[in-house]
């Protein structure tokens, strides 16, 4: 196995898409969103729990590859607990580090540098970043009084 | 030399004459690069073909030497140009069987050739309550056209279903099939599972209602002799750049009496007959279908593609490219967990195979550490995914210059794929 492949398929990785963590639907939701890449087809919901400005619960459900899957199953680990402003500052961050961008401003949990090994695989970004960008979403709808989506 | 197709179904046991892969992969420039430090390892032809330097030298002589609007000016520039952009539709009628050039279209490529006969020819003839039939293998090029015209004249789709198998189910065709259906769109081969439809039959049945039969010929022609004479099909599209040619540039076909009765589908330069300020009249096929400076250096490099092509001994392509595909067929069985959607199709040398446990996308990643480029995800033909209950799947294509040492590293590819992902 080449050193690229090695880093993108990291036991970590392969662990949570094997067993993916908070992988069911949140019947008491306050917010919800689809992330869905119509290029490929995958698609994943997540929803959130957000009680004053805390997320108590997150959870999804989908369909895509290791990387999304695992992706999804690492940011639930993640947000949970954060409030709504940490989970936000968690996604620059997160995007920073898959996307190569930044100076590495830390603050990232050890544990999703992993996704590092993306970076040589440019087409898989948005791969990486799918679910992020449906819980970034699933906020912002809240955010905007939009009814939450069950 | 003989002038009849070879069903692909009956190459085995056949005389097949020899093809010389090495001769053909030399006119391959981009053939001998190599990807993340392997040899290239061309495995995405349905997506779209490498290009000989037979092509790559005609686009750039067209625009060193003679580069020049064509059907506008009087100078010898342009007389050359229209002259080459002429020739290639002559090219095209004969590659195609046509009887005339006047039946041979102009257009973006296979999608811009299905827009034309969505919106001209279905626009005009469709009704409320009419009914255009596709099939659940459509590449969304062949269906979303259909559904578009449909919002707009009330008319309704419907698909002919696939059956396990891969191949279409005529019988439940012929019950779809009625009074009202006006058009039969189908695919001549599945850019997802290779299958091939028989066009003839389909035409008969077809007729026999009233209704025509547009054929995406995008996935057949790399691969078959087409004649569409023969096949009796009313309009028939293809894209160069599948078939070794440039982007840009496709062809439609479409029988002289139905483009005739055809209205323009786009307005402006060329396509004209006289203008005036409160209405206009406009041109004879193919002109009338054909607004606006045409993408000219991509003509040339389709013609320079057809001459390379129609140069090929097709019995020896055919043959080589099926058995090549068998072969495919055969070894992939070694991989665990995997399956061939749509096994016992005749196919075109486009095969689809989905792995227990392992995400499309993830298995081409890994097949692109090793050189080997694949297509990953839905092909455009969501459908289709739904009927074998996939949501993505991997497509290995191959094409004149592929071997069977890339075969192998298909599979061992694969096997790695298992090793890493489980």
């Amino acid at each position: 196995m080449t050193k690229d492949l090695d880093e993108l398929y990291q036991s970590l990785i392969l662990d949570h898409n094997r067993a993916p963590r908070n992988y069911r639907k949140l019947e008491d939701a306050t917010a919800h969103a689809e992330g869905r890449n119509p290029l490929c087809g995958d698609i994943y919901d997540v929803w959130l729990k957000v009680e004053g400005d805390r997320i108590t619960e997150v959870a999804f459900q989908g369909q895509g590859c290791a990387i999304s899957k695992a992706s999804a199953s690492m940011m639930t680990q993640a947000v949970k607990g954060k409030t709504v402003g940490e989970a936000r500052e968690l996604f620059d961050r997160f995007h920073e580090v898959v996307a190569g961008e930044g100076g590495g401003k830390g603050g990232l949990p050890a544990k999703l540098e992993v996704f590092q090994g993306v970076r040589a695989f440019p087409i898989r970004v948005k791969c990486a970043t799918l679910s992020w960008h449906a819980m970034k979403a699933a906020l912002e709808q809240r955010g905007s009084g939009e009814e939450p989506k069950p | 030399m003989p002038v009849t197709a070879t069903p692909p179904g009956e190459v085995r046991g056949a005389r097949v004459p020899a093809w010389d892969v090495a001769r053909v992969r030399a006119d391959f420039p981009i053939l001998s690069r190599q990807v993340r430090g392997q040899p290239l390892v061309y495995l995405d032809n349905a997506a779209t073909a490498q290009k000989p330097e037979a092509v790559l030298a005609a686009m750039d002589r067209y625009y060193r030497d003679f580069n020049a609007n064509v059907h506008r000016g009087v100078h010898s520039l342009s007389e050359a140009a229209t002259a080459a952009f002429e020739g290639v539709r002559e090219q095209a009628a004969r590659f195609l069987g046509a009887s005339r050039a006047e039946e041979i279209v102009f257009a973006a490529g296979t999608t811009g050739a299905l827009n034309l006969v969505a919106q001209s020819y279905g626009g005009s003839v469709l009704r409320p309550g009419d009914e255009v039939l596709v099939t659940e293998m459509e590449h969304h090029s062949n269906l979303v056209p259909w559904q578009l015209v449909g919002e707009r004249t009330g008319a309704g789709v419907r698909a002919i279903p696939v059956s396990e198998s891969g191949g279409l189910d005529l019988g439940a065709f012929e019950r779809l099939l009625g009074p009202k259906t006006r058009v039969v769109a189908v695919t001549h081969a599945s850019n997802v599972i290779g299958a091939i439809n028989p066009i003839n039959a389909i035409a008969e049945m077809a007729h026999d209602v009233g209704a025509v039969v547009v054929v995406d010929g995008a996935q057949s022609v790399p691969h078959l002799r087409v004649n569409v004479a023969a096949m009796d099909c009313d309009f028939f599209a293809f894209s160069s750049h599948k078939l070794y040619g440039p982007t840009g540039i496709g062809i439609l076909y479409g029988k002289g009496d139905l483009l005739e009765a055809m209205p323009p589908w786009q307005g402006g330069g060329g396509m004209i007959q006289e203008v005036r300020i409160e209405r206009s009249t406009f041109a004879a096929p193919p002109t009338r279908f054909e607004a606006g400076t045409p993408p000219i250096a991509e003509a040339v490099g389709l013609g320079a593609a057809l001459k390379y092509i129609m140069a090929w001994d097709w019995d020896a392509l055919v043959g080589y490219e099926q058995a090549l595909i068998a072969e495919a067929g055969r070894k992939l069985q070694t991989v665990s967990g995997l399956r061939v959607l749509g096994e016992g199709a005749d196919r075109v040398s486009v095969l689809s195979v989905v792995m227990e446990g392992v995400h499309p996308h993830d298995a081409a990643t890994i097949l692109d550490t090793r050189g080997v480029a694949v297509r990953a995800g839905h092909h455009c033909a969501q459908p289709l995914m739904r009927r074998f209950g996939v949501s993505a799947t991997l497509r290995a294509s191959f094409g004149a210059y592929n071997t069977p040492a890339e075969v192998d590293a298909l599979v061992e590819g694969l096997h790695e794929v298992r090793r890493v992902l489980g």
